[in-house]
């Protein structure tokens, strides 16, 4: 796969292609990821990605840990969206252990999801007007995303590792004055959002740099096996909560929005537009939801009966799955996950064919990979 | 200058007017400094420098002082003497050229006949410097980051060129105070027989006042043509390897040679130091400020453009506009048309040429989100004819 010895210049002394490394320090690589470019001047010849800076070896040490303990290392593989990395693991269990969620902690579930998708977009939209060399967008989406983290905290005691969902519900019930708490973060959001949408969708440059940059068709695209926005860029209208939903996305009245050219541009205003959706997913949760059991588990000690299981859910990045493998003890025997990122990432190489050095950080903020989950 | 040479005199008197303009030139400099961190704080909903000081008024000093005490690294495989030259190169005619503009009509160092000339020969010196600064640090995105800004500070001189030609011819003279002169009523009767043309060039050429905006922001290599340290992509470029002093030395030279094209844009378009009621350098100061805000407000607005569409703006927008400015102005001057008519002409050149390269930009994602807009109408109707049954 990778050539060791590509040299720079040829016997006659003549420049072949300069070899960058960019990352794993580099501002704009979004973590600990590492590109090997080959330039011939501006122009990108090929690139290889390496990944496994930021190897934990997550799915082994699931294996030694007890279910409640598992959903912890949930948090820290997307550690951008964590509620919904916690709600998907939840879900295996207690789908292996047939257990009915209340409805709601389930609604509490859609809501603290929603509101990390919106966190998470609204941390993509920033990122991504830095890597195009915009430096106010981050400065507005940052303030939104960190009132949303303000009221996870509020509500689960962590700013980011939450660990907040259980099994067969949620962990305690909402402080009293959720309702009031939430409502006001929504405004302040959608100003948020607003704000940076005005900034950025339109703008001339922001165009320039983004539309018909890494365009995929959607046949290769699904080869790939691409998800969630990266692949809705591509005008395919996929999404899980509403091609098999979960939870109780089916009492919801929402669009999915698509792209249409599958270039970084549609791949943003994807996320744009989902980041509405997501506001108005909360605002219906909030008016349908009522008091009740938040638990289904009676029990601390969770041991469901010997099986597999296959579970999948909606990230922010995409579908990740879950596959359980449990041998009837108290800690699970297999946990492999299929992270969004990873599968989004695989693209990149066919991404960057012959494309321009500035676009090759473009494209991979496109994709909006965390590494956490890549590397897991 | 003084009939006879006495040397010593001349050299003592010369080396005190450069130390007294170099403190100016500091002093704005750090003004420059806070106003940016603050201008871009407002901008984006934030306070800026609070903490130094009475409104973050010492942050620049604050600023300096780290720079100065920070270790001054240089990587093992550097070209030592290019490394060490190379700030030099950029710093020297920057400062250079602030020898010849004006601050008011006897506030200039030493005022050239051939001002303008000087100032843009000079200002060509620096992509020397950051492409050897690229080099000699002897690392790849550096050479990237050299050679990017040896394309596009060429390129882009031109357009800069071709508008400073148009105003010379306006003005017929190439001197800076001649030239904003002229552009006030009742100091110094124009060249032209006309007596209306008294007024600010701004006024009689926007076109060349746009060009010249655009262009000097390129020259500058700020926001949206900060491609050359893309701190996204190469990561500083020329300025990847510098720390400590001598990466300030570059940031000098960068605030200088803003404020430079700020002046320039002050005394060739906008009047001048000229104006009522204040003082002279007063004047100066308030058009030369506006300038640079306008410039940071751009930065606050507008990412980077991409090297292969920034060439292609220089050469295919620019250029060829630059020398439709020179036309327009050349067609007033030679038919002695009123001021008004080559004024209009230029402002509809600007206005359609704008729209033009506008619609161009925006027409590709204003498809998909009129494509996007009409499904979820699609979808609304669905919803409700369901609902309706």
């Amino acid at each position: 796969m990778v050539e060791a010895n590509v040299q720079d210049i040829n016997a006659d002394g003549e420049a072949l292609e300069m070899m960058v490394n960019m990352g794993p320090q580099h501002p704009s690589t979004h973590g600990v990821f590492r590109m090997q470019l080959w330039l011939d001047g501006e122009k990108v010849n090929r690139v290889v990605p390496h990944i496994g800076y930021l190897h934990r070896g997550s799915e082994k040490l699931c294996e030694g840990e007890q279910y409640h303990q598992v959903i912890t290392l949930f948090d820290r593989l997307d550690y951008i969206s964590n509620f919904n990395n916690e709600l998907v693991f939840c879900r295996a269990v207690e789908k292996i252990m047939g257990l009915e969620v209340p409805e709601r902690a389930e609604y509490v579930r859609v809501i603290l999801c929603e509101l990390n998708r919106v966190a998470s977009h609204l941390l993509f939209v920033g990122t991504f007007g830095l890597d195009i060399g915009a430096m106010t967008p981050v400065m507005l989406t940052f303030r939104g995303r960190e009132r949303a983290q303000a009221l996870f905290e509020a509500i689960s005691g962590a700013r980011m590792m939450h660990n907040y969902f259980r099994v067969g519900g949620i962990k305690e019930d909402l402080p009293d004055n959720f309702e009031t708490m939430v409502r006001e973060v929504l405004d302040l959001l959608r100003e948020d959002a607003e704000e940076a949408d005005r900034l950025l969708t339109y703008n001339e440059v922001f165009i320039a740099r983004s539309k018909g940059v890494g365009v995929i068709d959607a046949d290769t695209a699904m080869e790939y096996g691409l998800t969630g926005p990266c692949l809705r860029g591509c005008g395919i209208s996929y999404d899980v909560r509403v091609a098999e939903p979960y939870s109780v996305y089916d009492r919801f009245d929402f669009d999915v929005p698509v792209g249409l050219d599958g270039d970084c541009w549609d791949r943003y205003y994807v996320r744009i537009q989902e980041i509405y959706q997501s506001l108005s997913i909360i605002e219906q949760a909030l008016r349908q939801m009522s008091p009740g059991p938040i638990s289904a588990m009676g029990r601390r000690l969770i041991r469901p009966p010997k099986g597999d299981v296959y579970v999948r859910s909606e990230n922010p990045r995409g579908e990740i799955g879950v596959y359980l493998v449990s041998d009837g003890s108290d800690k699970p025997y297999r946990v492999k996950v299929r992270p969004p990122s990873f599968c989004n990432l695989s693209a990149l190489e066919e991404l960057l064919k012959n494309t321009w050095v500035a676009d090759a950080v473009v494209i991979l903020g496109s994709l909006d990979i965390v590494l956490g989950e890549v590397d897991r | 200058m003084p009939d006879r040479f006495d040397l010593p005199v001349d050299i003592g008197l010369i080396a005190l007017g450069l130390l007294i303009l170099f403190t100016a030139l500091s002093v704005v400099v750090l003004s420059l400094t806070w106003l940016e961190r603050k201008f871009l704080g407002r901008l984006q909903r934030r306070l800026g420098p609070t903490r130094t000081g009475p409104m973050g008024l010492l942050q620049p000093v604050a600023d300096a002082l780290k720079l100065v005490l920070k270790e001054d690294l240089i990587p093992a495989w550097a070209d030592r003497t290019v490394f060490w030259v190379a700030p030099l190169i950029v710093l020297v005619p920057s400062f250079m050229i602030w020898v010849t503009i004006p601050a008011a009509n006897n506030l200039v160092l030493r005022n050239l006949d051939m001002g303008l000339f000087y100032i843009v020969a000079f200002s060509v010196v620096t992509i020397l410097g950051l492409v050897l600064a690229g080099w000699g640090s002897a690392n790849k995105y550096g050479t990237l980051g050299g050679l990017r800004s040896a394309a596009q500070l060429i390129s882009y001189e031109i357009p800069v060129i071709m508008v400073v030609i148009s105003v010379a011819m306006l003005a017929q003279s190439l001197d800076l105070r001649e030239i904003s002169n002229f552009q006030y009523p009742g100091v110094q009767s124009s060249p032209q027989e006309s007596g209306f043309t008294n007024i600010p060039y701004a006024v009689i050429m926007p076109l060349g006042l746009v060009i010249f905006l655009i262009a000097g922001l390129a020259e500058l290599g700020r926001t949206p043509f900060d491609i050359y340290f893309a701190e996204s992509e190469i990561v500083g470029g020329p300025f990847v390897e510098y720390s400590g002093a001598h990466w300030s030395v570059f940031f000098l030279a960068e605030y200088m040679n803003t404020f430079a094209i700020a002046a320039l844009t002050a005394l060739l378009f906008l009047g001048g130091w000229h104006g009522p009621f204040l003082p002279d350098w007063i004047w100066f100061l308030i058009k030369a400020y506006f300038v640079v805000l306008l410039i940071f407000w751009v930065r606050g607005t507008f990412p980077r453009l991409r090297i292969d569409q920034l060439m292609a703006f220089a050469w295919q927008v620019m250029v060829p506009l630059s020398f439709v400015n020179i036309v327009i102005v050349a067609i007033y001057l030679f038919y002695g048309w009123p001021w008004w008519a080559a004024s209009l002409l230029s402002l509809a050149c600007t206005m359609v040429i704008g729209y033009l390269v506008y619609k161009h930009m925006s027409r590709p994602a204003a498809r998909v989100a009129e494509v996007y807009r009409r499904q979820q109408q699609a979808n609304l109707k669905r919803k409700l004819e369901v609902g309706g049954r």
